[in-house]
C-alpha cells in the first residue's frame, strides 16, 4: 500500500513558485531521492515533509493520515539536515538520546537504545565525545543515529552528504544503503548528486524549477530520460540535429536506420554508447579528435564532426588510443539513440 | 587589559626589535593614561589628610583603616554590589529574551528594533537618566502625576533616592550590553538546531530551554560580567537618581575628592573599588571558561 503521498504540492513565495504541483507516490520501505539543480524546489519540499515550511496548495498524506495539519514535532519523522545541526553542548550520546527524552522513554530503555543506534552507525567508542570534536564523517553519523533512534516513520535526509570529501562519501553512501536495507526505514533523500541519487536510491524524482521532470527507477532515467533536461543532467549526453527522412536519419554525413516520422529531429547519444570504427558503413560519422583526456579508467574524447562537438567516452583497454588531430570515425547502435522533435532554436542545445 | 608584547619565538625565527618598536606607542600611551594615574591613586591612599593641613606625604595605612573598620563604607560597597547585583540579574532577565525575540524577527523589523536596543547608547547617559527623573521624580513626575490625576495612587510611585529607582536607571542603560553580547552568542546558532529539536519532538518551550538557552549561556555571562562592571562603577546614573541620599562606592569617592577634599580616603575607597571588581570579574572569568571550555573551543 502506498505510505506517503504527496497530491499537487505546491509552495509559493511571493510570486515566485518554489515547488509546482508536485505528486508523488512512495512505498513503505523505498528508498526516493529528489534530485535536481540548487533551486528547483527538492529542498522546499522535504521542509514541508517535515513541516518547516507550510503547504500554499496540495496535500501531504502518511499512512492515510493527513500531515498537513501535524506539527513538525509530532509527525515523527527522522531528518539528517545538511549542516547536520547537532546540539554542540551534547554529547554524541546525549545528542542521540534528545528524541528518545522528548518521547518520554525510560532511562533504561533510553540508554540501551543509544548504544544500539551508536553501534550501528558505528559510533560505539564515541558516546561521550561533543560534536566539535569529532571529523565530519562521525558528525554525520551521530546526525543519522539521532535521526533513526526515534524509529522514524520517514527518514528525511537533507543533502547529508554534500560536506564530507570524495573518498567519505562514497563510503557514507554505501554505509547508508546498507542500514536503510537493514532497518527498512522508508528513507527520502534531496540531493544535487546525480551520482548520489543513483546509487542509493530506489527511484528518483528529477525536478526542476519546481516541476518534476521525470519519475523512474534510476536505471531506466538514466537510459531512458523523459525530458531533455533529464538527459542533460543525469550524467554526460550529446544532443545533436537530426534530418528524418523515410526512416532514415541523417546526422552530418552518417545515417542511421529509425523508426520515426519525417522532419527535423534531436538525437540524444551517451558519450559511453559512442565507439571507433575504420570501417566507412552508412551508420558512421566522420570527425578529427580536438581533445582527449585521460582519466585513468577511461579516457575523454571530444570529437569535431560536421554535425557539430560530439563527447566520446571510451574504456581504458589498454588499447592505443586515437591521438589529438587524428581522423576518426564514431558508430553507435541505433536503439541506443533517443529522437525527440526539434523545437524551433533549441537545435544545438547541448550540457 | 593585558599588552601582549612577547614575540614569537619559533625556532629559525628571528623577530627583531620591529615588533617593540611597533607596540611602543601604544603601550607609552597605556603606562601614561592608564597605570601611572592608577599607581598614582593607589600611592594617594597611603598619604594622611588633614582638614588644615591639607594632604601630606607620607605612607601610613590610616585611609585604609578607616575604610576597613567603618560601618559606613561597608554599607557603601555593600549597597553598590548589591545594586550591581540587581541590575546584572535585570538585564540578564530582560535582554536574553529580548535579543532572542529580536533575532527571530523578519527583516525590516530586525533591523528596526535593533536601532531601538542599541538607541540608549546613542544618548548621553545623563539625559537618559534626567528623563527617568522627568517621569517620576516626585510629585510633579509626568508618570507619578498621571496616575495622581487618574486616583491609582495618592503618594507618587518612591522612585528618586531609592534603590529600586537606581537599579531600573542602570538595568535601562546597560541593557544594549547584554542584548548585543547574547545577539553575539545567537548569531552563531545553527539555525537548523531548533528545526532538528522540533523534529526529534520537542516543544517550543523544550527547544529553548534544553537547545538555544545551553548555548547561549556564555553569552549572557559574557554581558553579565559586562553590565556587573559597569553598574558597579556607574557614577553619572547613582549621582542623579540616588544623590547625595543613597551613595555609591563611585560617587562616594567623588565626594571625598570634590567635596571633603579628602583626597587620600577617596582614592582609598576607589582602590578598593578596583580591586574588587578586578578580583570579581577575572574570578568569574575563569569560572565560566572553566565550565565551558569543552563545549566551545
Amino acid at each position: 500500500m502506498t505510505f506517503l503521498v504527496l497530491d499537487d504540492l505546491t509552495k509559493r513565495f511571493g510570486d515566485h513558485v518554489a515547488v509546482d504541483g508536485l505528486s508523488l507516490a512512495v512505498e513503505e520501505g523505498e528508498f526516493v531521492a529528489l534530485l535536481g539543480p540548487s533551486g528547483c524546489g527538492k529542498t522546499t519540499t522535504l521542509q514541508m515533509i517535515a513541516g518547516f515550511q507550510h503547504p500554499s496548495a496540495g496535500a501531504i498524506t502518511l499512512a492515510g493520515r493527513d500531515l498537513v495539519a501535524v506539527p513538525p514535532a509530532r509527525r515523527g519523522l527522522g531528518i539528517v539536515f545538511q549542516s547536520y545541526a547537532l546540539f554542540p553542548h551534547m554529547t554524541a550520546a546525549q545528542n542521540v538520546a534528545f528524541g528518545l527524552e522528548m518521547q518520554g522513554i525510560a532511562r533504561a530503555e533510553r540508554e540501551e537504545r543509544v548504544r544500539q543506534t551508536l553501534a550501528l552507525v558505528g559510533l560505539a567508542a564515541f558516546a561521550d565525545r561533543f560534536p566539535r570534536r569529532m571529523s565530519g564523517g562521525q558528525q554525520q553519523r551521530v546526525a543519522l543515529a539521532r535521526a533513526l533512534v526515534i524509529r522514524p516513520r520517514i527518514l528525511l535526509l537533507d543533502e547529508p552528504l554534500s560536506n564530507l570529501d570524495a573518498k567519505l562519501r562514497e563510503e557514507m553512501q554505501i554505509e547508508l544503503r546498507q542500514i536503510q536495507r537493514t532497518l527498512g526505514t522508508t528513507t527520502l533523500l534531496v540531493t544535487h548528486d546525480q551520482s548520489e541519487a543513483m546509487a542509493l536510491a530506489d527511484r528518483i524524482v528529477v525536478m526542476n524549477q519546481g516541476r518534476v521532470e521525470q519519475i523512474a527507477s534510476p536505471d531506466e532515467a538514466y537510459e531512458r530520460p523523459a525530458t531533455p533536461f533529464v538527459a542533460s543532467f543525469l550524467g554526460k549526453t550529446n544532443v545533436l540535429g537530426a534530418e528524418v527522412r523515410s526512416n532514415r536519419a541523417s546526422i552530418g554525413d552518417g545515417s542511421w536506420a529509425v523508426s520515426a516520422g519525417d522532419g527535423a529531429m534531436l538525437a540524444t547519444i551517451r558519450p559511453e554508447k559512442i565507439a571507433f570504427v575504420a570501417d566507412t558503413a552508412p551508420a558512421t560519422l566522420s570527425g578529427t579528435v580536438r581533445n582527449r583526456i585521460f582519466q585513468g579508467d577511461h579516457w575523454l574524447y571530444q570529437i569535431a564532426t560536421p554535425a557539430g562537438l560530439v563527447t566520446v567516452l571510451r574504456q581504458n583497454t589498454g588499447e592505443p588510443a586515437p591521438a589529438e588531430g587524428a581522423p576518426v570515425r564514431l558508430t553507435w547502435r541505433s536503439e541506443d539513440m533517443g529522437l525527440r522533435r526539434a523545437e524551433p532554436g533549441r537545435i544545438g542545445a547541448r550540457a | 587589559m593585558t599588552a601582549e608584547t612577547s614575540p614569537g619565538t619559533a625556532s629559525g625565527e628571528r623577530p627583531g626589535r620591529a615588533p617593540y618598536l611597533l607596540v611602543l606607542p601604544a603601550l607609552l600611551l597605556f603606562v601614561g593614561v592608564v597605570l601611572v594615574p592608577i599607581a598614582m591613586t593607589v600611592l594617594l591612599s597611603f598619604h594622611e589628610w588633614d582638614p588644615y593641613r591639607g594632604i601630606e606625604t607620607v605612607l601610613v595605612l590610616d585611609n585604609w583603616h578607616e575604610v576597613w573598620s567603618d560601618g559606613y563604607f561597608h554599607e557603601m560597597f555593600l549597597r553598590t554590589f548589591r545594586i550591581a547585583v540587581l541590575v546584572t540579574a535585570l538585564c540578564a532577565l530582560l535582554g536574553a529574551p529580548e535579543a532572542y525575540i529580536v533575532s527571530r524577527m523578519r527583516d525590516p523589523w530586525r533591523g528596526i528594533f535593533v536601532l531601538v536596543v542599541l538607541g540608549p547608547l546613542l544618548i548621553s547617559v545623563v539625559a537618559r537618566t534626567l528623563g527617568w527623573a522627568l517621569l517620576f521624580g516626585g510629585h510633579s513626575g509626568v508618570i507619578n502625576r498621571a496616575l495622581i490625576d487618574l486616583g491609582l495612587i495618592t503618594d507618587p510611585l518612591p522612585f528618586m533616592f531609592t534603590e529600586t529607582g537606581v537599579v531600573i536607571a542602570l538595568a535601562h542603560v546597560l541593557m544594549p550590553f547584554m542584548v548585543l553580547s547574547v545577539w553575539a552568542a545567537l548569531q552563531r546558532l545553527d539555525p537548523q538546531v531548533e528545526n532538528a529539536a522540533a523534529s526529534l519532538g520537542a516543544g517550543q518551550f523544550a527547544i529553548i530551554r534544553r537547545i538555544v538557552l545551553p548555548q547561549i549561556i556564555p553569552g549572557i555571562l559574557s554581558g553579565s560580567i559586562i553590565v556587573f562592571a559597569l553598574a558597579a562603577s556607574a557614577f553619572a546614573t547613582p549621582s542623579i537618581i540616588g544623590g547625595r541620599r543613597l551613595k555609591v562606592a563611585s560617587t562616594l569617592a567623588y565626594d571625598e575628592f570634590l567635596n571633603t577634599l579628602d583626597w587620600p580616603l577617596g582614592a582609598a575607597v576607589a582602590t578598593l573599588l578596583l580591586v574588587a571588581l578586578v578580583a570579581i570579574i577575572v574570578g568569574c572569568n575563569r569560572l565560566v571558561e572553566r565550565r565551558f571550555a569543552e563545549v566551545f573551543r
